[in-house]
């Protein structure tokens, strides 16, 4: 495909005010799908969770998942939505493999949630008030995988089938337009996502692993000219599953977009697919046509009629907000900015908080999340939080402050902790891994050093502290690094002008 | 009288991937028309005063427990796939239009 030019992203936004909308789709964590008893499972045997109602086969009859409806509604009241008193389903027609049904049951002019708001905060400290038009429910499409050349859907030869996503609960969440964002349209789809993400978790109702593609994103782009009030014609990118890609793909897309309508060409309606390896997208279908679904009224369905008092119990159940509770953490925790953002980036403020309350202060419970158990977890491919718990985290805080574990050692018991040796005190045991403060030891260790090394001697004791470095490093090894090095360096001075 | 055209017809079948002929759209397209124009009657009997419905039977909320059911085997999924490939289904590719 050819490459496409690009303006300059500051003289883009000189020349244009770029408009935005997101639709972010959130696969809810329910046992089962949105319309039958289907274990709703990432990572089972292809097309093991499958029955004739997710399949659409004849006699297969949809039911609404009880669970799925609370969480819709929980989310849409986080997203500070209204909810509808009545709300019903509605079959969405396409032909296309990635649903053998031909329809996707979703919503249509009864949503389950509507007219909300967030706010975002960018780094600068600037905040953007998103509005939120609409939040619905609907199922997830079997995934579809294209075998051929690229490895992408053109060019592919043929696609494999797994229908287990197919019928998975999902959230559909669409902003009204975005204006005023400017050059910081990028970094605003970032922070929406993010903060729909960071919502989800906190309420408990999505896994909101980005990876795995629990938390989507569309993302749609327009630009209008400067002076000008008409909107200009948007793209919609398709597919859009990480934060850093939704900054790159929108920014892509301004630059892209403005070096068309600059050099006189027109926008066409269309989907577009992001492509993560090159930070580039490629055009998809026209919209105009394909956007033809023919929507009814689901009849083997009822209407999803929320009581007053059910909304009000769910309200009740919100958790607080992820950005008062960031600001309260920071607060009680006193970490600098930069201090703050390492824990939340790292998605480690739920550990380092439940670590403090095991009794570690921040500092330590900080140091090591972001520190020593997030590079293990680097290393193995897993999450820093599934790794180790609070509670041995504090401990092993403990025995270091206790002087019991030299920060060295502690790494050592960490290790131990992580590969399922117990709890750091019983690793300690297993591995002998206690400091050794027993001068004695500690003191024939330095004896027999200093009289291997006669010339080191007479250097200290010609007044060249610093060749004792050689001496305090042979006593480390011969107590196999279980001492602290303070200590010895305190203990070889002493010895040595004896 | 609803007017149908055979240039709607050709759409309906564009969209649901269904390849016909001049003759099949000529045919269809007469008894599409009269299809329309059977269900208009009922436009007739219904007065403003009768709102739209999708269902027969008045009920709401009618929700299932969440909790997993046993469904189909993988060899019982895929035993009517067109064509399989180890556990997959296996379709020749669209340009995407995904959902």
């Amino acid at each position: 495909m050819a490459k496409a030019e690009l303006m300059d992203y500051e003289r883009a936004i000189e020349l244009f005010e770029p408009v935005l909308g997101f639709e972010v789709h959130v696969e809810l964590n329910t046992k089962t799908k949105m319309f039958c008893g289907c274990a709703n499972e990432f990572g089972s045997g292809a097309n093991t969770n499958t029955c004739p109602t997710c399949l659409g086969l004849p006699g297969g009859l949809p039911q609404v998942n009880h669970q799925a409806v609370e969480s819709s509604i929980r989310l849409g009241l986080a997203l500070g939505c209204g909810i509808a008193e009545s709300s019903r389903f509605a079959r969405k027609n396409y032909f296309y493999p990635d649903t053998s049904k031909n329809f996707q049951t979703s919503q249509y002019d009864e949503p389950i949630a509507h007219d909300g708001e967030v706010t975002v905060e960018l780094e600068s400290g600037r905040r953007v008030t998103v509005l939120i038009e609409r939040a619905h429910m609907e199922e997830d499409a079997g995934k579809l995988t294209h075998l051929g050349t690229t490895g992408r859907i053109q060019g592919a030869e043929y696609s494999l089938v797994d229908y287990n996503r197919g019928g998975v609960p999902l959230v559909e969440i669409v902003t009204r337009m975005i204006e005023g964002a400017e050059a910081d349209a990028p970094e605003v789809g970032k922070a929406y996502v993010a903060h729909i993400r960071e919502l989800v978790k906190a309420l408990g109702v999505s896994n909101a692993r980005m990876e795995e593609g629990n938390v989507r994103c569309d993302a749609n782009v327009s630009l209008r000219p400067r002076g000008s009030n008409v909107l200009g014609t948007r793209t919609e990118t398709k597919n859009v599953n990480s934060l850093r890609s939704v900054e790159r793909a929108v920014r892509y897309e301004i630059q892209r977009q403005a070096a068309i309508l600059d050099a006189g060409g027109t926008i066409t309606q269309e989907t577009r697919h992001w492509h993560e390896d090159t930070g580039t997208t490629s055009a998809g279908r026209p919209k105009s046509d394909a956007d033809d679904y023919r929507y009814f009224p689901e009849p083997d369905l009822v209407p999803v009629a929320p009581s007053r008092e059910w909304v009000e119990e769910l309200r009740a159940t919100l958790p607080e907000p992820p950005a008062e509770r960031r600001a309260r953490l920071r607060e009680a925790w006193g970490f600098t900015a930069l201090e703050f953002q390492d824990v939340a980036n790292g998605d480690l403020l739920d550990a380092v908080e439940a670590t403090v309350a095991e009794g570690a202060s921040p500092a330590a419970a900080r140091k090591w999340w972001t520190g020593e158990i997030s590079r293990v977890a680097n290393a193995r491919g897993a999450t820093a939080g599934e790794l180790v718990s609070p509670k041995h985290v504090s401990e092993l805080v403990a025995l270091v402050e206790n002087g019991d574990l030299t920060d060295r050692l502690a790494r050592q018991v960490l290790e131990g902790v992580i590969d399922g040796e117990g709890s750091p005190s019983q690793v300690v045991e297993a591995r002998g891994l206690k400091v050794v403060s027993d001068d004695g030891a500690l003191i024939a260790a330095i004896d027999e050093a200093l009289a291997a090394q006669p010339d080191v001697l007479q250097k200290i004791r010609d007044g060249k502290v610093q060749a004792a470095g050689a001496v305090i490093g042979a006593v480390m090894k011969a107590m196999r690094g279980q001492a602290d090095a303070a200590r010895v360096r305190e203990l070889v001075l002493e010895r040595a002008a004896q | 009288m609803p007017d149908i055209s055979a240039e709607q017809v050709r759409h309906l079948a564009d969209l649901a991937r269904i390849d016909l002929s001049d003759d099949e759209l000529t045919s269809l397209t007469a008894e599409l028309a009269q299809i329309v124009d059977s269900v208009a009657k009922v436009s007739e009997v219904a007065t403003p005063d009768v709102p739209a419905t999708s269902h027969p039977i008045p009920m709401t909320n009618v929700f299932r427990d969440d909790a997993v059911v046993p469904g189909l085997s993988v060899e019982q999924a895929l035993s009517g796939a067109p064509e399989r490939e180890g556990d997959f289904f296996r379709v020749a590719p669209i340009l995407g239009e995904e959902a």
